[in-house]
């Protein structure tokens, strides 16, 4: 049998927090940000600040879906010489260092250039639960999740507001760990105001599945947090937290500034 | 035998399909019915040949290049798609495009541009049919390209520079894909080349392929300059002239050589050599060849030519080359510039440094093609190119 820990561990945070009545809080951040050493350090203090698992970014010359908040750091975490291996034993001791679910973010390339097989089971070795690629919509998604489901990991997959319903149907038919509802349409990045199009998406996910949906993309606020959160199982704030990260002078103050901004995004999906 | 590829995923062999993210997907179905019931439709058809003979200049002559053929001792050929309207022929491509999003009822365009041809091809027809235009250009091609900005400008379209990666092709393209997963909703996206998530590879291609079936009818025999071809020739940046101009000939027992940028030298890695040099991947939403490291990270790409400065190729070519159905060869900056002094001297066309590679190599290759009749795809006039070349001659 395969080690399905991973995945099992992800599951749990949603059905717990839905025990409690609220949303579960992913942040996001670059591994490899702001170098390889002190990237663990940053998640470890967004743990302590009440985040319930991460989504962790493996940097990529070429993100499509990525504003410049997240391609920036990608590049520098590049630079600062974490590509696909190094990402992925970052976001491995994530997981291990917080005891928290973590999940991978990359775009498809860089798996298919280490080979499908090997992607997985290295992820599952390294304790990570699921894997997000940035690029795959559910058409394409088949010899993917394949190989993560033999491994033990779960498969996210997305679910946009130009996504209708029949492709709706086709996502939720794959079965992934949770749908990813993309809340804007457009790249990642911070936004001012919050997403007009959430109510509808979630909506239109409730209508046909009970599968934890997952809102991120724009979400930069503690009251966009709680927007979301109203209608959703769990969101993901990404730029907004990056975006601290890169302006930050030290490590120290990145630390400061990460943790002040979780915890109160913590306490924005618990209202 | 012909192949009625790409497959209902879009793929040709293991090559192409839709790697987008969900927020594009449903565009990109759309779009693939869009064409595809305009493709069937003889108005549409009627109403682009219109507009290819009397706006575009459709079709291009064949012309015989008679002083560098007696020179090289064969007989060679050149379709000018140099005398096509805007210079290249992109036209072909961004003509069909716009008349789709028109029919799709959306009333803004995006598109990138390497050398400028596409981004002036995509902003006079908007201009033509009334539409917003914005072009995607890197700033190292801006500078080097710089005619091309200006004409794009004069045209109506807003040029949006790019900084990121290496400022080129490859950047440009992957900005004008982070515009339309913003904008989906009421803008299309002329992508330039036979590259991108289905369905483009395969509409640029049928948009692309009025080249080669010109040529089968101009090449009737009739006379030395109307010799049907032995060998044809066309350089391959994102591969769109060469597959337009293959892909008529598929079925014929004719070489067909693609012909990429190797830059300073294979070697160097400073070559956009993806198909020769490369290795399968997913690049810009397709499976396809391109130029990348161990890790899947994307190399960039070098090439004298703006155009050919790209670390991907068309999935149609991957299939192509694994298939056998065609040869990839590659010429390096300074043999393209050479080809661009001689064609200019000895015949009176400068070329594009892009075509200029496909030139290159049938005179690196004259021995062995000796006697027989070869065309080149001459993609597009040098104008462009003027000041580039004469700022590195000093
Ligand atoms: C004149 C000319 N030829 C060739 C190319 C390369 O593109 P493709 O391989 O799609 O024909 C370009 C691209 O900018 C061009 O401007």
């Amino acid at each position: 049998m395969v080690d399905c820990d991973g995945r099992a561990a992800l599951e749990e945070i949603f059905r717990k927090a839905s025990q409690e009545n609220r949303a579960v809080l992913l942040p996001y951040l670059t591994a490899g940000l702001p170098d390889p050493i002190s990237s663990l350090e940053l998640f470890v203090a967004m743990a302590e600040a009440g985040a319930d698992g991460f989504e962790v970014g493996i940097p990529y010359s070429d993100p499509l879906m990525d504003g410049p908040t997240i391609h920036e750091a990608g590049l520098a975490a590049l630079r600062s010489g974490t590509s696909l291996g190094g990402g992925l034993e970052i976001a491995g001791a994530v997981a291990k260092e917080t005891g928290k679910p973590v999940i991978a973010m990359s775009y498809v390339n860089p798996v298919l250039r280490i080979g499908i097989e090997k992607f997985a089971t290295r992820s599952a070795e390294l304790g990570i639960s699921a894997v997000i690629l940035a690029d795959l919509p559910v058409d394409e998604s088949a010899p993917f999740q394949e190989a993560f489901d033999a491994a033990g990991l779960g498969t996210v997959l997305f679910v946009a507001p130009t996504t209708g319903m029949e492709r709706l149907r086709a996502v939720v038919q794959a079965e992934p760990v949770f749908l990813y509802g993309i809340a804007e349409v457009g790249v990642t990045g911070e936004r001012e105001e919050a997403s007009q199009r959430v109510g509808d998406l979630a909506a239109s996910v409730r209508s046909v599945t009970d599968i934890p949906l997952v809102l991120g993309v724009g979400i930069s606020t503690p009251d966009h947090a709680a927007r979301a959160a109203a209608v959703a199982d769990g969101v993901i704030v990404g730029s907004a937290l990056v975006r601290r990260v890169l302006d930050a002078p030290d490590v120290a103050s990145a630390t400061e500034s990460l943790s002040s901004a979780v915890s109160d995004l913590a306490k924005a999906v618990r209202v | 035998m012909t192949t009625p590829l790409p497959d209902g995923q879009g793929r040709f062999g293991e090559f192409g399909g839709r790697y987008a993210p969900e927020t594009l997907m449903p565009a990109l179905l759309k779009l693939e019915d869009a064409f595809q019931s305009a493709w069937a439709d003889p108005t549409f058809h009627e109403e682009l040949g219109e507009l290819l003979r009397t706006f575009v200049g459709r079709p291009t002559p064949v012309y015989r290049a008679d002083r560098l053929s007696t020179q090289l001792g064969l007989n060679l050929l050149l379709k000018r798609e140099d005398l096509a309207h805007t210079g290249a022929h992109k036209i072909n491509n961004t003509m069909g495009q716009a008349l789709l999003t028109r029919r799709m009822g959306k009333p803004r365009i995006i598109a990138e541009t390497g050398a400028g041809q596409h981004g002036v091809a995509t902003a006079t027809v908007c201009s033509l049919l009334g539409m917003e235009c914005a072009v995607y250009m890197g700033v190292k091609d801006i500078e080097r390209q710089a005619l091309n900005v200006y004409r794009m400008e004069l045209l109506g379209a807003k040029v949006i520079p790019v900084t990121s990666g290496a400022a080129t092709l490859k950047d440009a393209v992957s900005e004008a894909m982070r515009d339309w997963v913003s904008t989906v909703e009421d803008t299309h996206y002329i992508i330039g080349s036979v590259v991108g998530p289905h369905p483009y590879p395969w509409m640029v291609r049928e948009l692309q392929k009025v080249i080669g079936e010109e040529l089968i009818v101009q090449l009737d025999g009739s006379s030395l300059a109307r010799t049907p071809a032995d060998v044809i020739v066309a350089c391959v940046g994102g591969g769109s002239n060469s597959i337009g101009v293959f892909h008529p000939y598929l079925d014929e027992d004719v070489e067909l050589v693609g012909v990429e940028a190797a830059g300073h030298g294979l070697e160097t890695k400073e070559h956009g050599a993806s198909l020769v040099a490369g290795s399968p991947g997913v690049l810009h939403g397709a499976e396809t060849y391109m130029l990348q490291d161990d890790e899947g990270q994307v190399r960039e790409a070098h090439s004298i030519s703006a155009g050919l400065d790209y670390p991907g190729v068309g999935p149609e070519h991957a299939y192509f080359k694994e298939a056998g159905l065609a040869r990839y060869v590659s010429v390096t900056d300074s043999e393209a510039l050479e080809a661009f002094a001689l064609l200019s001297e000895t015949e009176g066309i400068i070329p594009a440094l892009e075509s200029a590679h496909a030139i290159a190599w049938v005179l690196r290759e004259a021995e062995s093609l000796a006697g027989k009749t070869v065309v080149v795809n001459l993609s597009g006039r040098g104008d462009k190119d003027v000041d580039q070349v004469k700022a590195l001659n000093g």
